[in-house]
């Protein structure tokens, strides 16, 4: 016992140095956010604050447009993933039909080819559909998610068969079983995978820039990267500030539901 | 279960939808671009043509697809050592009673949830020559100014750094789950005997957390060669190359050359390499279940 009093102090310190170096990227960006240009590099504790860098970043390019494109992008995305994967993970997990041990094989392939790595094809593909420079065409590869499927049947099984009797019983049909008993059980897996989700394609770009062209389909990421680009000549304070704007709703809520935010990336990691 | 004959046509019926997605989105481009890699790229006057494995005799002979493949190898082996390390770290420090571990733990898992291209933007900063963080503490201290990102010696390892910044704290995560499930009996039984803390960890703690570890390799190598956002806003892959990483040469080739078949005999090599890392998971994922 003596021992371990002995060490406290030390893990204690560690710890926090380590936290604080840890953070001090993320506190120096919104030291370079509230302050006037000249104190970017400049630390004194008395120096002036300011909302102007925000308001000059919301000046020079359209981020009310950005932010309305990627809340329409996440939430098309999620509603799809919600509907189609749990209809597939319903039939993997309850019903025992032909070629059922193949297709979740073939499915399970997207979690290795993801759609990050089909870049150039799905282009292509996007192209003939006439779906470049679309929410739909930023959406479309994701929706159906391997993922998805796979933690949604993995919870389906765990739910008692004499549940579903009972709710036959009942006189519930096929949709009525899914969506009175499938689905409300699974609650905490909808929600761990809806952060995941969110978070994913909040802070998504590589497909995005590739399929966008355009102020009205572009997400926040995509337009943060055009801000940010040195040719664009905007003073590092006012980066700063976009930068912070753009990841705002997605830091906030993590700080608000932490403990949520971090089961559900445990969870849907471990599974 | 539902009765035998409409079973099939239940279970068919339900998955349609993803089957359609999936099929347009993720099977059908996979065997396109093969398919492609095996043509050249056409234009106005030479119309694509079947030219066998001319690309891929290509790609092997590209000074740049070696440097981008050797990149990538550097960029993964170098994040996730230290990227493991530290989430050991961070998790027996957030798992030790200490005041405010849930502020340390914020601390440490906020980096993960900031998207790349925002991690990029704090972090160009400080790597600008001379007006940067970085340079500033270094001429203070006495040394010379650096073009971190503008030399070729430093700018794989800044992007290292950064990587390593945006994951520890989520590998920290698991490692803390997995610290959170061994049993305070054994801890208790180690006490009790007299034994020191790091020997606890070393015999104890480290050797139970070894799937973790496996599960955060495996992991950690398969986003080292899917994560190229920060390259878009730091280096562009270069300079000269020094930090270009396959995808971000597969999206240069498409998008800045316009070489479409050799976008997708790269796309294919990298499709070969996620392969045959997700066969590794496999077989050692199955493993795991025979232990139980």
């Amino acid at each position: 016992m003596k021992k371990y009093l002995r060490n406290f102090p030390i893990e204690l310190l560690s710890a926090w140095i380590l936290a604080i170096f840890w953070i001090s990227p993320l506190i120096y960006a919104f030291w370079a956010a509230f302050h006037p240009n000249e104190y970017a590099i400049h630390f004194d504790l008395l120096a002036p604050l300011t909302l102007s860098n925000f308001f000059e970043a919301w000046d020079q390019a359209p981020f009310a447009r950005y932010f309305l494109n990627t809340f329409l992008i996440v939430s098309s995305i999620l509603i799809a993933q919600f509907f189609i994967c749990t209809l597939a993970a319903y039939a993997f997990a309850r019903f025992d039909f032909l070629g059922s041990k193949i297709l979740f094989a073939v499915i399970l392939i997207q979690l290795m080819v993801v759609p990050e790595v089909l870049i150039v094809e799905n282009y292509k593909i996007m192209s003939n559909l006439n779906l470049v420079d679309s929410v739909l065409g930023v959406g479309l590869p994701y929706m159906a998610s391997a993922f998805g499927i796979f933690l949604l049947r993995q919870t389906f099984k765990t739910i008692p068969k004499e549940l579903e009797e009972a709710a036959r019983v009942e006189g519930c049909k096929l949709f009525g079983i899914l969506l009175r008993v499938y689905v409300p059980l699974a609650k905490p897996t909808y929600l761990a995978y809806a952060l995941v989700s969110v978070s994913y394609h909040w802070n998504n770009f590589l497909w995005p820039l590739v399929i966008t062209n355009s102020v009205n389909t572009r997400p926040l990421t995509v337009g943060l990267a055009i801000f940010g680009a040195p040719e664009s000549g905007v003073n590092w304070s006012v980066i700063s500030a976009a930068t912070l704007l753009s990841v705002s709703p997605l830091l906030l809520g993590f700080i608000l539901f932490q403990k949520q935010f971090i089961q559900s990336f445990m969870y849907a990691g471990i599974k | 279960m539902i009765k035998n004959n409409l079973n099939h046509i239940y279970g068919w019926l339900l998955l349609t939808p993803a089957l359609i997605l999936m099929g347009t989105f993720t099977h059908l481009p996979s065997f396109t671009t093969l398919v492609s890699s095996f043509f050249s790229t056409g234009t106005k006057k030479f119309p694509s043509k079947y030219i066998g494995l001319e690309n891929y005799e290509m790609i092997f002979e590209d000074p740049i697809f070696i440097e981008a493949a050797l990149n990538n190898v550097w960029y993964a082996v170098a994040t996730i050592i230290p990227s493991v390390f530290l989430a050991i770290l961070m998790a027996v420090f957030v798992d030790s009673k200490i005041p405010g571990r849930v502020l340390v733990r914020m601390a440490y898992f906020t980096p993960t949830i900031l998207p790349m291209i925002a991690v990029s933007n704090i972090w160009l900063f400080f790597y600008t020559p001379e007006i940067g963080l970085i340079d500033q503490i270094a001429i203070h201290l006495g040394f010379s100014s650096q073009n971190w990102l503008g030399d070729k010696d430093t700018v794989l390892n800044c992007l290292v750094i950064i990587t390593i910044w945006k994951e520890a704290g989520f590998f920290m995560i698991f490692y803390l789950a997995a610290l959170q499930n061994i049993p305070p009996e054994l801890k208790e039984a180690a006490m009790l005997e007299g034994s020191s803390k790091i020997y606890f960890f070393r015999r104890i703690t480290f050797p139970l957390l070894m799937p973790i570890t496996l599960f955060v390799v495996i992991n950690a190598t398969l986003n080292s060669f899917k994560l190229v956002d920060h390259l878009f806003i730091l280096t562009k892959g270069g300079p000269d190359n020094a930090s270009n990483l396959i995808l971000y040469y597969i999206y240069e080739s498409a998008f800045s050359f316009f070489d479409f078949s050799y976008a997708a005999t790269l796309t294919i090599f990298l499709l070969f390499i996620l392969a045959i890392i997700s066969i590794v998971q496999f077989i050692l994922f199955e493993k795991r279940i025979h232990y139980r």
